[in-house]
């Protein structure tokens, strides 16, 4: 056991040395920002349209040197203070950290003795390592919750969240501050129904494919293949689930899509290029795993039992199932449902290559529609204005969405548990 | 209720009468059954049709042969073979010189289309030759071109010769060259050396998934680098050491709902924490390795803990039996046997951090990139974001080299996924 004393002397060196250095890098940036407000010029800071965030991001640019145009002598000046901040606290920081490192490292070799416990002592610090990372999802979850509350207070703050929320009109344009007293106040309209519509639109297609073929598919599996037939197609089944959506975009709006425009118009039908129906369609096959693996699990938890005294009473497979087992097994497969309804409100890239971006509040399949989380992506990727209400908006969207496919998640979960405990 | 009463004889009958529409009905669900199966299994391959035939020829592109007088005064002014130097020698002149003399175009206006034949990549490829092998200089040789994009959609029959000259790409003097070209066997139809090797460009002739590739692999190994770790501390800590408390049970509860948020949603909380709140740069491997590995978390943490549950208790107790502590009965005993399942969580949890696209288009991984990444510092793309940002362009040539692309990413995570399956079928003991 003589080697947890060595392990124990470099835990005591290395854990406040690395934390310390933890620390240091994340938060030189934030101090450096503090201090750099002292050395930007007091007529800019007068300006009217003085924007700290946007100065930061200024100074930043130029000191990784990406300069656009000419920059400002100040903002030249400031990058070059700020890299000899840079410079200055990576020295400071090897030091302060190389130092902690040998103090805490002697204190830790002097408490070495022959009465010393190491090995207690070791583990008590992996132990909290461990639950130190435990925290982690929590901290992620916060994270989220976090990046995203604080923007869509902001954007609710510009748009009462009944326009928001019950608005028929979807136009979101950059203005940034002009909203108010530039004269163009009212061309930008945040109402998000169309959206919600669009998304419920292609989650309905989405559900009317893979809702029988995964439901059937599942039955099938589960009652009647053989196990040579279940253990070949159901990994098969889960092939699908394990494809990119971006292999299913591009499949979406270079052969899907084309080939419905074209055998519509066979028949007269003028289906737009990127059509609700060409989207939802592939994202139905997407989930048709999410549908089949979940109700296969839940037939197959129901007790043997319950189809034993179906057969006993004379009953077919057939009647067994659709009389007995699916009665027993509805609330899991709704369960199942629902949860692939949250993927496919969540799905991104199908929506973004194949559904388009355009806001029509329509419930024709053949139309384009657009998605909360297309929307989302077209506004926050690329160029952004800070503090624009267009931008503000996509964390508001983020919120919703979030706050719906969890709520569809937690009443799965809550459904499946509760339905497990009944034969349990 | 129906209170009449009907003997035996009158119900089995009655039963015998039913039993044909029965067993009707039985194989009709099962046929139902078996259509739902064959329509799934369909879509699969139709997919795969789709992507695989067209991707096939995204591997190869069409090449033309001409021969090049390795000139040094003029390729090399400087003579050292610089940058600088090959920069300002007439390689591309040379090119057009070489061209001409078998197409004689006619006319300042003529020359202008012709020179549009061969890709602007031609200096590049001539620059890079003479580098390798300095030999050249003072030969003639024959080197191979690639065609510029609209010229090998012409020649695979996307641009059709029937098409009124005003509504094609490729003017009929175009046509008339390539003719000429290929009566004299110049033409050919190569394995490209561009896709694999060559980076994000906006000809489509010369662009190649290398830096894309490279950004993946990198994306990757930061993901693997912390969600690993953590995800299997955290399993631990859930599993053997913390007490089935409130606390243990937010936990729980965190994790399977983050393995619920939307993945577009990780993208949005990186752009907010990693890029405005702690300043990293846009576009760059690590923050993307980092917004992955939390979304692949929940994934290694749920399969993990599985694992350690799966450790029978028998092993644990005869450790502890002979004086081990708890930390030498987790890391001795309890770590070794439950990492076959660990590891299998991992795979399946980088392949899907590996087909992710959405969180990093949200982090400015879509910039348009033409370095390949060196380092997770380093400005990148990945596979998915590049074959995203491909299926975007008009050029007709892009639509196979994304296919292609998606050729190598399917690939990898089918190589992966076996890989997870062979694991765990190989090392996965039953107790």
């Amino acid at each position: 056991m003589t080697h947890y004393y060595g392990v124990y002397s470099l835990l005591a060196s290395l854990l406040p040395a690395l934390g310390i250095f933890f620390i240091f890098t994340i938060c030189d940036d934030l101090i450096f920002a503090e201090l750099i407000k002292k050395h930007i010029p007091k007529e800019v800071v007068a300006s009217k349209d003085y924007n700290f965030t946007i100065v930061l991001a200024q100074i930043n640019n130029s000191v990784e040197g990406l300069i656009f145009g000419t920059p400002p002598q100040w903002v030249t000046n400031a990058a070059e203070i700020w890299i000899s901040w840079i410079h200055k606290s990576q020295i400071i920081t090897v030091i302060i950290c190389i130092s902690t490192a040998l103090i805490s490292g002697f204190l830790g070799y002097k408490k070495i003795s022959g009465n010393f416990r190491s090995r207690n002592a070791v583990e008590k610090i992996v132990m909290s390592i461990l639950a130190v990372s435990s925290v982690i999802a929590i901290l992620t979850t916060i994270a989220i919750i976090f990046s995203v509350v604080f923007e869509s207070i902001r954007f609710f703050a510009l748009i009462p969240y009944d326009e928001f929320l019950f608005g028929t009109v979807w136009n979101p344009q950059f203005e940034g501050a002009e909203r108010a007293g530039s004269g163009q106040e009212g061309l930008s309209q945040y109402g998000a129904i169309p959206l919600f519509a669009g998304t419920f639109l292609i989650s309905i297609i989405a559900l009317c494919v893979s809702v029988p073929v995964g439901l059937f598919s599942a039955i099938y599996l589960s009652e009647y293949a053989t196990s040579k037939e279940r253990a070949f197609f159901k990994p098969l089944l889960e092939i699908l689930a394990g494809i990119p959506t971006v292999v299913y975009g591009f499949f979406a709006a270079l052969t899907v899509a084309p080939f419905l425009r074209s055998s519509g118009s066979l028949f007269g039908l003028d289906v737009a290029s990127e059509s609700a129906l060409a989207a939802g369609l592939v994202m139905g096959i997407m989930i048709i795993p999410f549908i089949s693996s979940l109700s296969d699990d839940v037939i197959n938890a129901v007790p043997q039992s319950l189809r034993d005294a179906g057969y006993g009473l004379g009953s077919t497979k057939n009647e067994t199932v659709i009389k007995i087992v699916l009665p027993a097994a509805l609330p899991g497969v709704v369960a199942s449902i629902i949860l692939a309804v949250s993927r496919a409100v969540g799905e991104t890239m199908i929506v973004v290559m194949a559904a388009g971006l355009a806001a029509n509040l329509t419930a024709n399949p053949l139309d384009a529609v657009t998605t909360v989380t297309s929307q989302i992506v077209t506004i926050l990727v690329g160029d952004q204005e800070f503090e624009s209400a267009k931008t503000l908006s996509a964390f508001a969207l983020a919120l919703t969405l979030i706050i719906i496919t969890l709520g569809m998640n937690f009443y799965a979960l809550h459904v499946v548990k509760k339905y497990r405990e009944q034969y349990e | 209720m129906n209170n009449k009463i009907i003997t035996p004889f009158e119900a089995s009958n009655k039963v015998k009468r039913s039993i044909a529409k029965r067993r009707a009905k039985d194989n009709r669900l099962k046929l139902y059954g078996r259509t739902a199966i064959c329509l799934a299994v369909c879509f699969l391959l139709i997919l795969f049709y789709s992507i695989f035939s067209k991707g096939y020829s995204g591997f190869f592109q069409y090449y033309v042969t001409l021969d090049i007088n390795f000139d040094r005064e003029r390729i090399d002014p400087k003579g050292d073979l610089s940058d600088n130097s090959l920069f300002d020698g007439e390689a591309s002149k040379i090119v057009n010189e070489s061209l001409f003399s078998i197409i004689q175009p006619q006319g300042r206006k003529a020359k202008k289309q012709a020179k549009k034949i061969v890709s602007s990549g031609k200096d590049v490829r001539i620059a890079r030759m003479v580098k390798n092998d300095p030999s050249l200089f003072g030969t003639t040789t024959k080197v191979k071109f690639a065609l510029d994009d609209d010229i090998d959609s012409f020649l695979r029959g996307y641009i059709k010769r029937e098409t009124p000259e005003s509504e094609r790409r490729i003017s009929n003097k175009v046509i008339e060259y390539i003719d000429k070209l290929n009566k004299e066997g110049r033409i050919s139809y190569e394995f490209s050396d561009y896709i694999l090797s060559g980076s994000a460009s906006g000809n489509p002739e010369m662009a190649g998934i290398k830096g894309a590739f490279i950004g993946s692999m990198l994306t990757l190994s930061v993901c693997l680098l912390i969600a690993f770790p953590l995800g299997v501390a955290t399993a631990i800590y859930l599993e053997e050491v913390a007490k089935k408390n409130k606390i243990t049970e937010f936990i729980e509860v965190n994790i399977n709902n983050l393995a619920a948020v939307p993945s577009v949603v990780f993208g949005i909380m990186g752009l907010a924490i990693f890029i405005s709140i702690f300043g990293m740069p846009r576009s760059i491997p690590l923050v993307g390795g980092m917004v992955l590995a939390l979304m692949t978390l929940p994934t290694i943490i749920i399969s993990s803990r599985a694992a350690i549950r799966a450790v029978p208790p028998s092993v644990k107790d005869a450790a502890y039996g002979i004086g081990a502590s708890k930390l030498q009965v987790i890391f001795h005993h309890v770590i070794p046997l439950a990492m076959p399942g660990m590891l299998t969580g991992t795979i399946i949890g980088m392949a899907q951090a590996l087909g992710e696209t959405a969180p990093l288009l949200m982090i400015g991984m879509v910039a348009f990139i033409v370095d390949v990444p060196n380092s997770i510092v380093d400005p990148g793309t990945v596979l998915p974001v590049q074959i995203f940002m491909w299926a975007d362009f008009a050029e007709r040539m892009f639509i196979q080299k994304t296919s292609a692309a998606i050729i190598v990413l399917l690939g990898f995570l089918i190589s992966m996924n076996a890989l997870a399956v062979y694991l765990r079928k190989k090392l996965e003991r039953r107790w």
